[in-house]
């Protein structure tokens, strides 16, 4: 403030910005991609370490030793669904009981705002079971969540016995401070928000629920566990939840540790951990892995039916089992053990898991880049955005002082559009989103009316058809002002878009650093450089590239490429379809934001860059 | 006043005297009792510690005699109940009655508190046993040791001191002083999935012979039969004598064993019963008890919340009245006007409500009220409250454990299925005073919900470092450039020409003290 109300160091730093603003800019935009590059260099990542003092070491005896017991159970589950043709609730019902829980089902129903596809269901109707263990001496008070879907086909039966057999294996100890809640739940992530939402006893979605609930007061943490093989080579992890959230580092610590422990070879993201060693291919195997969690994050889906716990302040993980052709196995023996220790480790929790990082990224498991560390990456890119305002600032108010003395000279220079002129492109950007958030879903019966197409392509193309419909409509709103068509016209117009991307994407790092990041890298140079006067095709091109749209799609091949299963145009098109779909229904499901920050937020802005582009 | 003291220990005898008090009702209690699991239990007490005394009219300051005796107690039983203030006493008006002799219930003189944090442990069970006449060292008291005790599901301890009547005539007042403990045994996790069970199996003790103080001393087994089959269960050693109650609206059978008769002891020095059970038991479910509750927070986040209590009338075709009474520390801010009572989808309106609102750092919310709850019904009360920020001294330690809410008692008299006959007092003084009923429809119940854990938002506590940092920066900033913009002075600037050689020039003149150019 000191350097700023000194009008010479003003003078000089108004002088630096105008004159070089460009290549700071360019500067800037390189430094915070730079930056982000360099995240999983060991500087930046330092290894993980466990903060909760309960859970320090793993000196814990597991003495699980039911492996053969959990193979059977699931043989009898893999009987009993292919019997019942769906989940077997009563058989459920009946082992939990005779293991000595206290059973409970709670069955729901559901119709979707349009039909899933991809899991073929419109009308759904499900049961969750699940027993409570009691601790002994304990009130209730807290409890743990070991969770297993019960998924179609063959899927996730050997998850149900292990879960069974560590069910008996937890009823006969003795140092239970918690009660544990074991977990079937139907129709994945449906059923975990069903019976989230009527353990809480709130109604978020439109998720109708009966029948009385057995509770254990407050959930400490949750595992959600997904086996489908009775030997693994590999526990993979899920941490992402919805809208990004992640659980606490230090239950992602807890697994690693008792993975080491046991000599489970243990992965995220399907990907093995780093090699050591600082070689370039390490570097590359981190970057690669550290991408796939940001394209993860950025999306917003939740990695397993653990990510809706999080909402809840329950922190939660997903365990999948892999089995690839590896030659060391382990089987489910090893794998009770583990959980067994995690669990004994968490019921030792005095407090809830508070202690370490709830803001994080993963190079690999065994490293981490804290909050502090990758936030400048984004704030590089934020800063373009800002040094492109205050150059339009302050072009603009030299301009006005201009006019000023003009006007004392008695010259009428030519008239000043007032913020009026703003109005009609603001008002109809906004309408184009709103007509994107609302039009597709109330709109698809009048679509399948008149075009032979399904209720869920119906809405799919809808969005796209407004989506595309929105870069033609608006750029001649200011037309029905007069004197809208000056150079300060558009550049008050600009300056408003680039504040308003700024403020977006800035509240948005903080939610959801991975999608903040991934929007402003393409966002941010379109926005920067965007202008009615300069090559308007090179200019035209670089902002379709930089629309959210444009952005899922290359984000689709770039994870494809990542998870080395190129996909082909036509592939990656379809992809691109689903994931549309998709996010639609996360937002009506589970109340995910990412269709609603991008369809009333940064299309409507970014449609506003569009009309500057197009400021005649 | 207590004036000997054989049998009544002097500890509670001169606390008695000294303070005035006219009634006292100590439970300290681990664990919660499941009622859907177990049935109705025999004498219920809220997870924690729980204290409530009746003190004499004569008593001029209740509160500093309050303060006094939970003091006392606290050393007495080893007990934290020294954590009894203001901020967690109440003074129900409706929930709580004398139980012995008492003219007049003036509730001015009854104070209530309970400690849901309360951990129960050997070093309470060694001062309670140690106010028994024999101690644990002859008699039933033999079977108690803490290693067994404490190796179990439920574990709830209380002591209980009324005045009554010496006799029937009732002319004189004697003190009763009844020291009674629960525990709750987990035959599931020990015998395997079988249920039989045996003296020495649960307590790795037998009963040798009886207290030489005693006037009574006797072992219940209750054999009720279920469904009408009698041959289900075999006792070991056969019974002597076989004795029949209706204890809360059931009627039971007990196998008794009096350790006072010489028979006894004839055939074995000691005394071990088992029992077994003549065939696997699929599903032993036990009848629904009538009246049972639950009791959850709803809602996430930090700021808001809402408290829910469901409160079942299972009896087929009668309708009965509970009354409830929820104790709220004062840093949930409850909103009353959320107040809602639900009976099958229509609005139950209380007959009698009694609200104390909380005051910040002194008293909690007291809340109690009489609901009719109708035939085979769910009620539903819901409350809602917002969480109010804590100084950052307030905190306790492990503050992300959350704070605990005391148990929301039920009283109600509930009317019972099976029709029951005056029991003869004199006959059977046990079970009228354990389990008393008004007339022979119904009977008392004293029912505890669940304690809620509830997360309040908590500061880092490493932060008042930061903050300090933090705000120090910014107010010497502020402070430096305001002063400065404030003691400058500004003049209107001429326009400067000239290159880099005027000012080198204007920089050397500035030296020497000269104006510049």
């Amino acid at each position: 403030m000191g350097l700023l109300s000194d009008p010479h160091c003003r003078r000089a730093l108004s002088r630096l910005v105008l004159r070089l603003n460009t290549p700071l800019c360019l500067l800037s935009y390189l430094l915070g991609l730079g930056w982000f590059l360099a995240l999983p260099l060991p500087p930046l990542a330092p290894r993980t370490y466990m903060s909760e003092n309960a859970m320090g070491s793993t000196m814990v005896e597991e003495t699980f030793g039911m492996g053969e017991r959990a193979l059977s159970y699931a043989r009898e589950f893999a009987g009993h669904k292919k019997k019942a043709g769906g989940m077997p609730v009563a058989w459920l019902e009946r082992t939990m009981w005779s293991l000595g829980l206290e059973v409970h089902r709670q069955p729901f129903t559901l119709t979707l705002p349009f039909p899933d596809e991809t899991r073929e269901r419109y009308m759904v109707k499900g049961t969750n079971v699940y027993g409570i263990l009691r601790a002994p001496r304990a009130s209730s008070t807290e409890a743990l969540v070991l969770s297993v879907p019960c998924s179609p086909g063959t899927q996730n039966n050997q998850a149900l016995g292990l879960m069974l057999a560590l069910a008996a294996h937890f009823r006969g100890q003795i140092y239970w401070a918690k009660d544990i809640i074991f977990l079937v739940n139907e129709h994945d992530l449906l059923g975990m928000e069903a019976w989230l939402e009527a353990y809480h006893d709130i109604n978020l979605t439109e998720v109708q629920s009966s029948g009385a609930l057995g509770r254990a007061g407050a959930i400490q943490a949750a595992i959600s566990l997904e086996l489908s093989s009775d030997v693994v080579t590999s526990l993979d992890v899920g941490v992402e939840g919805l809208n990004g959230q992640l659980p606490n580092l230090d239950l992602l610590n807890l697994f690693h540790a008792f993975c080491q422990k046991n000599g489970l070879l243990c992965t995220i993201q399907g990907k093995l951990p780093r090699p050591e060693g600082d070689s370039l291919p390490a570097y590359a195997h981190s970057l690669q892995t550290l991408l796939l969690m940001v394209l993860a994050q950025a999306s917003g889906r939740p990695r397993g039916d653990h990510g809706l716990f999080l909402r809840y302040r329950i922190e939660a993980i997903t365990l999948r089992g892999i089995n690839s052709f590896r030659q060391y196995k382990y089987d489910l023996t090893t794998l009770g053990k583990t959980l067994e220790g995690m669990f004994r480790k968490l019921n030792n929790l005095l407090e809830r898991l508070h202690q370490s990082y709830f803001f994080y990224l993963l190079p690999s498991l065994s490293r981490f880049v804290s909050i502090g560390l990758y936030m400048p990456a984004f704030g590089f890119l934020i800063l373009v955005l800002i040094l492109k305002a205050l150059d339009l600032w302050m072009k603009l108010s030299k301009g006005e002082t201009g006019n000023a003395e003009r006007l004392w000279d008695g010259d009428h220079g030519e008239p000043r559009p007032g913020l009026l002129a703003l109005v009609p492109p603001l008002v109809v950007c906004h309408a184009a989103g709103l007509a994107l958030y609302f039009l597709p879903v109330l709109g698809q019966h009048v679509a399948t009316q008149h075009f032979p197409v399904s209720e869920a392509e119906a809405v799919v193309l809808t969005l796209i058809a407004i989506y595309v419909a929105g870069m033609a409509l608006p750029h001649n709103a200011h037309r029905a002002l007069s004197g809208g068509g000056s150079d300060r016209g558009w550049m008050v117009l600009k300056l408003v878009a680039l504040l308003y991307l700024a403020l977006q994407l800035g509240c948005l790092a903080l939610l959801n650093f991975s999608l903040g990041f991934i929007l402003a890298a393409t966002m941010v140079p379109a926005a920067a450089a965007v202008t009615p006067n300069g090559p308007r095709v090179l200019l035209g091109v670089l902002l379709v590239l930089g629309t959210p749209a444009v952005t899922l799609l290359l984000t689709i091949f770039l994870q494809r490429e990542l998870e080395e299963a190129p996909a082909g145009l036509g592939e990656g098109w379809q992809l691109f379809l689903g994931a549309l779909g998709e996010g639609l229904l996360q937002h009506h499901l589970y109340g995910s934001i990412l269709y609603p920050f991008l369809a009333l937020g940064a299309h409507p802005c970014w449609l506003l860059l569009w009309n500057v582009l197009c400021w005649k | 006043a207590v004036s000997h003291y054989r049998l009544f220990p002097k500890a509670l005898g001169r606390l008695v005297s000294a303070l005035g008090v006219r009634e006292l009702h100590l439970a300290l209690t681990q664990g919660f009792w499941r009622t859907q699991a177990w049935g109705q239990p025999p004498l219920q007490a809220p997870a924690g510690a729980e204290l409530w005394v009746w003190f004499q009219p004569t008593v001029t300051d209740v509160d500093k005699a309050w303060k006094e005796l939970s003091n006392i107690l606290s050393g007495i039983f080893c007990a934290s109940l020294n954590f009894i203030d203001s901020t967690n006493t109440v003074t129900p008006t409706a929930s709580f009655k004398p139980l012995g002799l008492a003219n007049g219930t003036d509730h001015h003189l009854l104070r209530y508190a309970v400690l849901p944090r309360e951990v129960v442990c050997t070093e309470n069970l060694t001062p309670w046993k140690k106010l028994l006449p024999c101690g644990s060292k002859a008699g039933l008291a033999v079977l108690l040791k803490a290693e067994r005790l404490f190796h179990s599901s439920y574990h709830s301890q209380a002591v209980h001191i009324r005045p009554i009547c010496r006799d029937a005539s009732c002319l004189a007042v004697s003190w009763e002083l009844r020291q009674t403990l629960t525990v709750v045994f987990d035959t599931f996790s020990s015998g395997q999935g079988k249920k039989d069970w045996s003296l020495f199996k649960m307590f790795s003790r037998t009963l040798t012979d009886a207290c030489p103080l005693a006037s009574q001393s006797k072992v219940y087994v209750d054999i009720s039969p279920k469904n009408k089959e009698k041959e289900l269960l075999e006792v070991t050693p056969p019974s002597a004598s076989v004795h029949e109650a209706i204890v809360q609206g059931d009627k039971r059978t007990y196998a008794v064993y009096d350790l006072l008769s010489p028979s006894l002891f004839n055939t074995s020095r000691s005394l071990n019963v088992q029992l077994k059970w003549k065939r696997p038991q699929d599903s032993s479910e036990l009848p629904i008890p009538i009246l049972h509750a639950q009791r959850y927070v709803s809602g996430y986040g930090l700021q808001a919340g809402e408290i829910s209590t469901l409160i079942y009338n299972t009896h087929p075709y009668r309708a009965f009245p509970v009354i409830l009474l929820e104790t709220v520390p004062w840093y949930l801010r409850l909103y009353v006007h959320t107040l809602t009572i639900i009976t099958k989808g229509k609005e139950n309106k209380p007959s009698y409500i009694h609200y104390q609102p909380a005051q910040d750092r002194r008293r909690p919310h007291l809340l109690e009220m009489l609901i009719q709850l109708p035939a085979n019904s769910v009620t539903k009360i819901t409350i809602q409250f917002e969480r109010a920020l804590l100084k950052w001294t307030e905190y306790p330690p492990d503050p992300n454990h959350g704070f605990y809410i005391s148990s929301s008692v039920l009283s109600a008299l509930v009317p019972s299925i099976v029709a029951m006959k005056d029991v003869d007092m004199e006959q059977s003084p046990l079970f009228t005073s354990l389990f008393p009923s008004s007339d022979g429809s119904s009977y008392f119940v004293r029912l505890y919900t669940e304690p809620l854990l509830v997360n309040l938002p908590t500061p880092d506590f490493s932060m008042p470092y930061n903050v300090i940092c933090l705000t120090c920066t910014v107010v010497a900033v502020c402070y430096g450039s305001f002063y400065n913009l404030l003691t400058r002075t500004f003049h209107v600037e001429e326009p400067s020409r000239g290159g880099l050689a005027k000012r080198l020039a204007n920089i050397i003149r500035k030296f020497r003290g000269v104006p510049p150019l």
